[in-house]
């Protein structure tokens, strides 16, 4: 059967086209900010979310997305006012995270497979009103970005700078880290939420190592994405693999291949 | 007199710290070229941050273009360089990008560039001599070449006020020498104020008109030629 026949794969194709977008697009800034892990602490309230939500009887994706957004937003909070330093917030977070998951999970009783497609990402689980959620979201997400990008820039360049001069960075910077919590929530169904933060960050390493501008590493950073997780899809369906797995695991190899070929391509250039 | 930069009776300490400035009085004339210098730690870098309205002062008052300087309006007419080590020039950035992030404060966050702008943008990389290189990326030029690139960008958004906190750490002393003479035409040309922030001066000694020595207080406050003979900067002997 061609892969496209079923149902659920079209679905998880259109799932993951936006995933691929989203995911590098708001990990460009998480790199550069030097906040590549912020996305694992986060991917961990995002659990916490999910088991609130089977405990509550509502949305699992939709109070996913509620923990993830807050804890972004916490984190930065905590970051920004002193009260602890990145790592600290971070683990704070992390840690609360998947402890409150665990509680909330033995509570109601979930600990059963539909869980696990949350944790490492599913094919056969994604509904077409899922992929409305992700889709509305996505569009949301991006337009964010379109819209903040000269600023997200600018505090990615020269933070200091930017405060001096006077661009709103505690207003940029809780910006970012609720993109990440609605990328978190976004893409947990297609790569699952212990490995989300891997796609956000290593298309960017990646085209980092390629690209010669801001917007040709982004371009080259989404180019991976899609490639990454159209790629996992497709070799998940037929070897019967994690799909958020084989996607990671493309995206490492494309990173570990810029990583050891840029050297030989800049001298070519 | 129109002043840049004014304090007045300034002390700071951080909540349950000791006190790292006190008594501090000092103005800064609109178009003046100034070094404020000292030992490390001897809180320069805490003066600035008063004088930039980015740390209150305990008692005092720090004032900006005649402002408050926490509520001063229009921030983007102050330039600012950061420490080399702050600056994000291992992004995959070209040189064009990292200029133009310089003028977002001016245009407006959620406004898009129009032509006035793109044709900022090219002057500021003009003026610093680095036209042949707005494609390239930032992490492929040299130190000077991207200290130029953020002084570009610190341009770009015309500012009245220019602050270099630190610009030449880490940087050998032919290139500080360089850059005090870029400085030097910089102001010349365009009348812009300066605050120059190094505990290494020697460098720009040629063309400031005063030095303030910063430790705890204001210890010296005076052109060049009045700094005691202890307190010039031994790795820049001019003659």
């Amino acid at each position: 059967m061609f892969i496209l026949d079923a149902d659920f794969m079209r679905i998880a194709f259109a799932t993951g086209a936006v995933v691929g977008v989203l995911a590098p697009a708001v990990g460009f800034f998480l790199v550069q900010r030097q906040m590549s892990l912020i996305g694992d602490g986060i991917g961990h309230a995002a659990f916490a979310g999910v088991a609130a939500g089977y405990l509550f009887g509502v949305s699992p994706v939709g109070a996913a997305l509620v923990a993830a957004t807050l804890a972004a937003v916490g984190v930065e909070w905590l970051r920004s006012r002193h009260r602890a330093a990145g790592d600290q917030a971070l683990a704070l977070i992390f840690y609360t995270g998947i402890a409150a998951g665990v509680v909330l999970v033995s509570a109601a009783g979930a600990l059963n497979a539909n869980l696990f497609s949350f944790l490492f990402g599913s094919i056969l689980t994604v509904t077409w009103s899922d992929f409305w959620l992700v889709a509305v979201l996505g569009a949301v997400g991006l337009g964010v970005i379109a819209l903040l990008y000269r600023g997200l820039v600018a505090v990615a360049l020269d933070e200091d700078g930017a405060r001096v001069s006077g661009l709103p960075i505690a207003f940029l910077n809780v910006a970012l880290a609720a993109l990440a919590g609605v990328t978190v929530a976004v893409s947990m169904r297609i790569v699952g939420i212990l490995l989300i933060a891997a796609l956000m960050v290593l298309p960017v390493i990646a085209a980092g190592r390629i690209g010669r501008s801001i917007r040709s590493t982004m371009l080259l950073s989404i180019g991976i994405g899609l490639l990454s997780v159209a790629a996992g899809l497709t070799i998940s369906y037929y070897a019967n693999l994690a799909p958020g797995g084989a996607i990671v695991l493309l995206a490492a190899a494309f990173a570990v291949a810029a990583v050891a070929g840029a050297p030989l391509l800049n001298r070519a250039r | 007199m129109s002043l840049a930069v004014e304090l007045q009776g300034v002390s700071f300490a951080y909540p349950g710290g000791p006190e790292i400035l006190s008594g501090v009085d000092l103005q800064v004339r609109r178009g003046e070229f100034v070094t404020i210098a000292g030992p490390n730690g001897g809180g320069k870098t805490t003066l600035l941050r008063v004088a930039l309205g980015l740390e209150e002062p305990v008692t005092g008052e720090a004032r900006l273009f005649g402002e408050a300087a926490d509520r001063v309006r229009d921030r983007y007419r102050i330039g600012y360089l950061a420490q080399r080590a702050r600056l994000g020039i291992d992004a995959p950035a070209s040189v064009a990008e990292v200029v133009a992030a310089g003028r977002v404060a001016r245009r407006g966050l959620f406004k898009p560039f129009g032509s006035g702008d793109r044709e900022a943008v090219a002057a500021s990389i003009a003026r610093v001599g680095l036209v042949d290189e707005s494609r390239t990326p930032i992490q492929r030029l040299s130190g000077g070449q991207q200290q130029r690139a953020y002084i570009a960008k610190a341009l770009a958004g015309e500012p009245e006020l220019l602050v270099l906190d630190e610009p030449t750490a880490g940087v050998d002393v032919d290139a500080q020498e360089a850059f005090g003479a870029f400085l030097g035409e910089l102001h010349e040309a365009l009348g812009v104020t300066i605050l120059y922030v190094s505990h290494e001066f020697g460098a720009v000694e040629r063309f400031v008109e005063r030095v303030i020595l910063v430790r705890g207080g204001i210890v010296f406050d005076g052109p060049p030629a009045e700094l005691p003979a202890h307190w010039h900067d031994p790795s820049h002997v001019h003659p």
